[in-house]
């Protein structure tokens, strides 16, 4: 446990009477007092908050100070589109290897505070960022600088549909940003944060940058709002399931394309052809052209039994077509969702398929997601 | 009517031959909130140590091993439609099934009550 790294939160989070886990080589809080089930419920009803510190924050920009050229660069490594980024603006990409595959998903934003507009601000998954940080040094050409915020900058992210109204009331300005924007602003007289409107829940709400020093004080005047309760990683978990979002290492990893992992809406129409040249772009075009072999979909259980990671999936005539990567009780759902891959021709939702639990053959069907309807604040 | 705890923390109460078989509410806490309970068929023969149920949490599934051998004679349908049953009364209505004890002398290998306690502090 003594090596474990802890964010700035954990002593919060024990006094809180939280049960803390390993996760990405941080000693990270799985569930509070509540218990994962009512902190899902609750996050959807009222306002959850996250200590997502462990995630890595770091800032690129070119040395001749236009955002142009940090985008560029930027480009060089995901399919996204950067350029057009408006400042404030942020969008999901990944970072992929020469053959494609994902190496991490990440949020990308150009910051919109006066006189850093030609400055990127990624966010990216724990478990990956000592090689993404490395990802990008390899990379990146002369000219661009990488700053790493892990050591004075922690996250936390806010989320559920009260979440505007608690933090309106620390600065009437989030109310009218909108999904996937974000603004630089005080949220008391002294304390300046990086705020954006997003999340992985599904739900409206946002996430919080803010200085190492503050960030206690923060996660205190918030929690004081009687709508917001702590919520830990399994909660995290089941709320981002239930999103049908992704999560790295279980539904996407090096050996899926973001194709294949339904992530085709993440590319913007121009990064679709070779001509975008980003490293693993020759597997973005040929897994469209090809219809790719294989699909990640929702899956639904029938019956209450939950299908976890790893459970193989089989047509009716009982071949294999693929496993689950993600699966396990849905509090909002009322039942068992899960998220697999399957082979091209069984992607169609409403399809039936056989899950594989200990042995027995169950039902379920191919399902659209969300599980739980995404609740964004589109303005 | 005794009650006898393994080390995994399932309990038995014994009645003559007669055994109902549960997990322990530090378990039930353990396991956060339980979403689905797999119970064995009646009439099956259990052997001390076979895993006679599985009990599905929003965390995790765990197996629930039978604490001595015999057959199955009842299972908690109510766990069907209400797992968290589980959570409420782990000791109580949220039992998983009932059996005929085929060597009592099995049961000597678990722990009372008192020493459960004692266990259960130590973990």
């Amino acid at each position: 446990m003594s090596d474990l790294l802890k964010t700035k939160l954990h002593a919060k989070h024990v006094a809180l009477g939280a049960k803390m886990v390993p996760f990405a080589g941080y000693d990270m809080p799985v569930h509070y007092p509540l218990g994962v089930m009512k902190e899902h419920l609750h996050t959807r009803d009222k306002a959850g908050l996250f200590d997502v510190s462990h995630m890595g924050q770091c800032f690129i920009f070119a040395d001749d100070e236009t955002f142009e050229t940090a985008a560029k660069a930027l480009e060089r490594l995901v399919p996204a589109d950067i350029q057009s980024l408006k400042p404030g603006q942020i969008r999901y990409s990944q970072f992929l290897n020469d053959e494609g595959g994902i190496l991490d998903d990440l949020m990308i934003t150009r910051l919109g505070f006066e006189g850093h507009t030609h400055k990127l601000y990624l966010v990216v998954n724990a478990g990956c960022k000592a090689d993404d940080f490395m990802h990008l040094a390899t990379y990146m050409p002369p000219g661009i600088t990488i700053d790493v915020a892990d050591d004075t900058l922690s996250l936390i992210a806010l989320q559920g549909p009260k979440a505007v109204d608690v933090l309106a009331r620390l600065n009437p300005a989030v109310k009218d940003m909108v999904f996937m924007t974000s603004l630089d602003i005080p949220l008391t007289p002294t304390m300046w944060c990086h705020v954006s409107r997003s999340g992985y829940t599904g739900e409206d709400g946002y996430e919080i940058s803010v200085k190492h020093d503050d960030v206690v004080e923060l996660t205190e005047m918030i929690l004081s709002n009687e709508e917001v309760e702590m919520i830990g990683l399994g909660a995290r978990d089941s709320l981002r399931l239930e999103a049908g979002l992704c999560l790295y290492g279980h539904d996407i990893d090096t050996s899926v394309s973001p194709i294949e992992a339904g992530l085709f809406w993440s590319i913007q129409k121009h990064r679709r052809s070779a001509e975008a040249g980003y490293k693993g772009v020759e597997r973005i075009v040929s897994d469209i052209a090809d219809k790719s072999t294989k699909r990640l979909v929702g899956i639904q259980p029938e019956g209450r039994a939950p299908a976890r990671e790893h459970t193989e999936i089989q047509d009716m005539d009982g071949n294999t077509i693929g496993e689950i990567t993600s699966g396990g009780f849905g509090p909002t759902a009322g039942g068992p969702v899960a998220m697999g891959y399957v082979a091209r021709k069984f992607t169609k939702a409403g399809t039936p398929v056989q899950l594989i639990v200990r042995g027995k053959a169950r039902a379920a069907t191919v399902a659209k997601m969300p599980f739980a309807p995404h609740n964004y604040y589109r303005g | 009517m005794s009650i006898y705890f393994t080390e995994d923390h399932e309990w038995i109460k014994v009645d003559g031959d007669k055994g109902t078989v549960g997990i322990s509410p530090y378990a039930a806490k353990q396991l956060g909130d339980v979403v689905y309970v797999e119970l064995p068929e009646i009439g099956r023969d259990m052997a001390k140590g076979d895993e006679a149920a599985v009990v599905e949490s929003v965390k995790a599934a765990s197996e629930v091993y039978s604490p001595v051998g015999g057959e199955v004679t009842e299972v908690n349908e109510k766990l069907e439609d209400a797992p968290e049953t589980v959570n409420a009364s782990a000791d109580g209505d949220g039992w998983f099934l009932k059996m005929t004890i085929a060597d009592s002398s099995e049961l000597e290998s678990l722990m009372d009550e008192a020493k459960y306690k004692e266990y259960c502090d130590g973990l």
